[in-house]
């Protein structure tokens, strides 16, 4: 194995479960997936897929007492080459992690900042805490950052508060706030949605570098396929709370062999820089499933043009190798690609 | 800020005169002072010269417009049994009344914000299930009762505590406890559920994701945004026991000035119970103002949109 496959960080069989009014639901039932060192891996997947909830039971940021992690193991290998699990690790030494080793960019960027602090403060907040640097070291930082994202005048945004400032800016605020610590992996959910076409193409530049000059790998979740041709090596995609199919993103656009998969491309007939990939996403026949009541075997099925009865709708396929680096977790794909078994 | 400042002053003076107004009319609609004020053998003339000497004999119009003169003038008449001037009598009395309230609310603030904040790290836990039954005790046990309690076991029965009359510290401690135990209460019920609220917002977890401990994540990040609601019960706390602290001044015989309205009251001294409401509505806008002010403090989008 090359240095480059060694796992940084490996979700083994993460299992997270909302009790709700509403019923239960297992928003993550079983998903493992692997970021390599100094890679970009894309979680794609409809809306309501799981994927922001995944990223946060890594961050061990699930909503209690709502949604709880009932199963699994969340393996980081640290800048000290320990590999810890995560969900057991005691609080303190997770906070010594997030925000450090590992940060996280959120869907929603402007209520993610706090409303009664200077947007200075909020990302100097993290360098004085990781860092040790003082208050004025750290704002220094913080202006910085602000810079290397393109903000005009990043000295005096620093004194700014969040409802002074747009949407997009806030995305952008929040990337150079999680950048601020050079993190060893970068969670980034929908990161460039709110961003137009010009300042997302610098947000994505940004992360390009920060890999590149600190070997930064990233966990970029999106619903926009174009965006993940053009940065991901790996893609990851989920459906239902589950993995369906995990390749090299050239593998993944040229031989998908999850239906569902194949539904996804197909929705996106060429790379498109605009944002309608995330509509045409939704464009698969049929609906999304409810997520308090899944179908039983594959959970695809009711959708799937190719389900057979009483094998599709019966046991819950295993992810199976299909090809080099490349798993997919469907009873039928050998039939659907017509290779012998 | 100036034009600010002059709108709010300009509120300030229509509620005080729209209250004062409105008591005025009001209490003489409910009763004669004469009849309470005068000997039982007054004769009937020596009754109608007592009441010219209070102008009482006038029509209500110019008696309300007589008041008004007064009050421009810094004049607020003079109590019918002391005649002394009323307003100096109540000026008199509010110092006890302040300390006993800014001690209640002191202690209430001191252990609710507390107690709230414990409840809420860790809800259905055990302390959150404890300070849950002894809040609905705290607002279901009536003031009177509480007061009385109090007084038999530290006065009667152990002899720790003066029962009544205000002179040290000592004297306020057992009614201050009275006044603020329903606030001890209120404010850990109203602090546990604002800040469960904030904990579950996307800033909050944004702080956690960035590493920072738990309880400055609780403190500087989830409290330090729901203050603005917690500002606003504190300051109308403050008011509706700077007016409602009669039971307790009476139970523990408290020369404050709600007793003295109370006794005024029952003697129609009508001098005496404007005063007094003058001082109470004048209250409520100064603690009004200060919670507005407190806002723009606290919340920057506040500060912007005035
Ligand atoms: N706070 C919550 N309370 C109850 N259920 C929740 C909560 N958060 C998420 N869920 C459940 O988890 C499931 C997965 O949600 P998640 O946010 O991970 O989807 P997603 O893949 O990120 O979708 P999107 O692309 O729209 O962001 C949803 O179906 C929802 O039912
Ligand atoms: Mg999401």
């Amino acid at each position: 194995m090359s240095a480059s496959k060694v796992p940084l960080l490996s979700v083994q069989d993460l299992r997270v479960r909302f009790s709700t009014d509403e019923g239960i639901a297992d928003a993550v039932d079983g998903v493992s997936l692997e970021v390599r060192e100094g890679e970009t891996l894309a979680l794609v997947g409809e809306s309501g897929s799981g994927k922001s909830v995944s990223s946060l039971a890594i961050m061990g940021l699930v909503p209690r007492p709502v949604g709880e992690v009932i199963g699994g193991r969340v393996l980081f290998r640290g800048r000290d080459g320990e590999v810890r699990d995560l969900l057991r690790l005691p609080p303190r030494a997770l906070r010594r992690i997030r925000g450090d080793e590992i940060a996280m960019v959120f869907q929603e960027p402007m209520s993610s900042l706090n409303p009664v602090y200077t947007l200075g403060e909020q990302i100097a907040e993290t360098v004085r805490l990781h860092q040790g640097k003082d208050h004025r070291a750290a704002l220094r930082v913080a202006a910085e950052m602000l810079a290397l994202l393109g903000i005009p005048d990043p000295e005096a945004r620093l004194s700014a508060y969040p409802h002074q400032i747009s949407g997009g800016m806030a995305q952008r605020v929040m990337i150079a706030m999680a950048l601020a610590c050079r993190p060893r992996l970068l969670i980034a959910d929908e990161p460039s949605t709110a961003l137009d076409v010009t300042i997302q193409a610098q947000v994505l530049d940004l992360i390009a570098r920060m890999k590149r000059e600190i070997g930064m790998a990233v966990l970029f979740i999106t619903h926009h396929l174009g965006v993940v041709a053009e940065i991901a090596d790996r893609v990851t995609v989920m459906y239902a709370g589950r993995v369906v199919e995990q390749a090299p993103t050239a593998a993944l656009f040229a031989t998908p062999r999850m239906p569902y998969t194949q539904g996804l491309l197909r929705s996106v007939p060429r790379l498109s820089t605009d944002d309608s990939a995330r509509t045409r996403l939704e464009a698969i026949p049929g609906e999304a499933p409810n997520p308090f009541d899944q179908p039983p075997g594959c959970r695809f099925h009711p959708r799937c043009t190719h389900a057979l009865p009483g094998t599709c709708d019966n046991a819950v396929p295993g992810m199976e190798a299909c090809g080099t680096d490349h798993a997919v977790r469907c009873a039928r794909w050998r039939a659907i690609a017509g290779v012998p078994a | 800020m100036a034009r600010f400042l002059l709108t709010r002053a300009l509120q300030a003076l229509f509620t005080l005169w729209v209250v004062v107004s409105l008591v005025f009319l009001l209490i003489h609609a409910t009763g004669d002072p004469i009849a309470v004020l005068a000997p039982q053998q007054m004769n009937a003339h020596d009754r109608a010269i007592l009441r010219a000497a209070l102008g009482l004999d006038q029509p209500l119009t110019v008696q309300y417009f007589r008041y008004w003169a007064g009050v421009l003038h810094g004049n607020l008449g003079v109590s019918y049994y002391s005649g002394q001037p009323a307003m100096r009598l109540i000026l008199e009395r509010v110092p006890v009344t302040l300390e006993l309230v800014g001690l209640s609310i002191g202690v209430a603030v001191l252990l609710g914000v507390p107690f709230g904040i414990w409840a809420a790290v860790r809800p259905d836990g055990v302390a959150d299930r404890v300070l849950r039954n002894l809040s609905v005790l705290g607002s279901s046990v009536p003031t009177f009762f509480l007061g009385i309690l109090l007084i038999y076991v530290f006065s009667v029965a152990f002899n720790i505590l003066p029962a009544s009359g205000a002179g040290g510290l000592q004297h306020f401690i057992m009614p201050a406890f009275t006044l603020a135990f329903f606030r001890i209460a209120l404010f850990t019920r109203l602090v546990r559920s604002t800040l469960l609220e904030t904990l579950n917002q996307n800033h909050v977890r944004t702080a956690r994701a960035k590493g920072v401990s738990e309880p400055v994540v609780i403190l500087k990040h989830a409290l330090r945004t729901a203050l603005l609601p917690l500002v606003t019960v504190f300051g109308l706390q403050f008011g509706q026991l700077f007016a409602g602290a009669v039971i307790t001044e009476t139970i523990f015989a408290l020369p404050g000035m709600n007793r003295m309205a109370l006794q005024a009251l029952y003697r129609l001294d009508y001098p005496i119970i404007l005063a007094y409401v003058l001082v109470v509505a004048a209250m409520f806008v100064t603690i009004n103002f200060l919670v507005d002010m407190a806002y723009g403090l606290l919340d920057p989008r506040v500060r912007d949109h005035g």
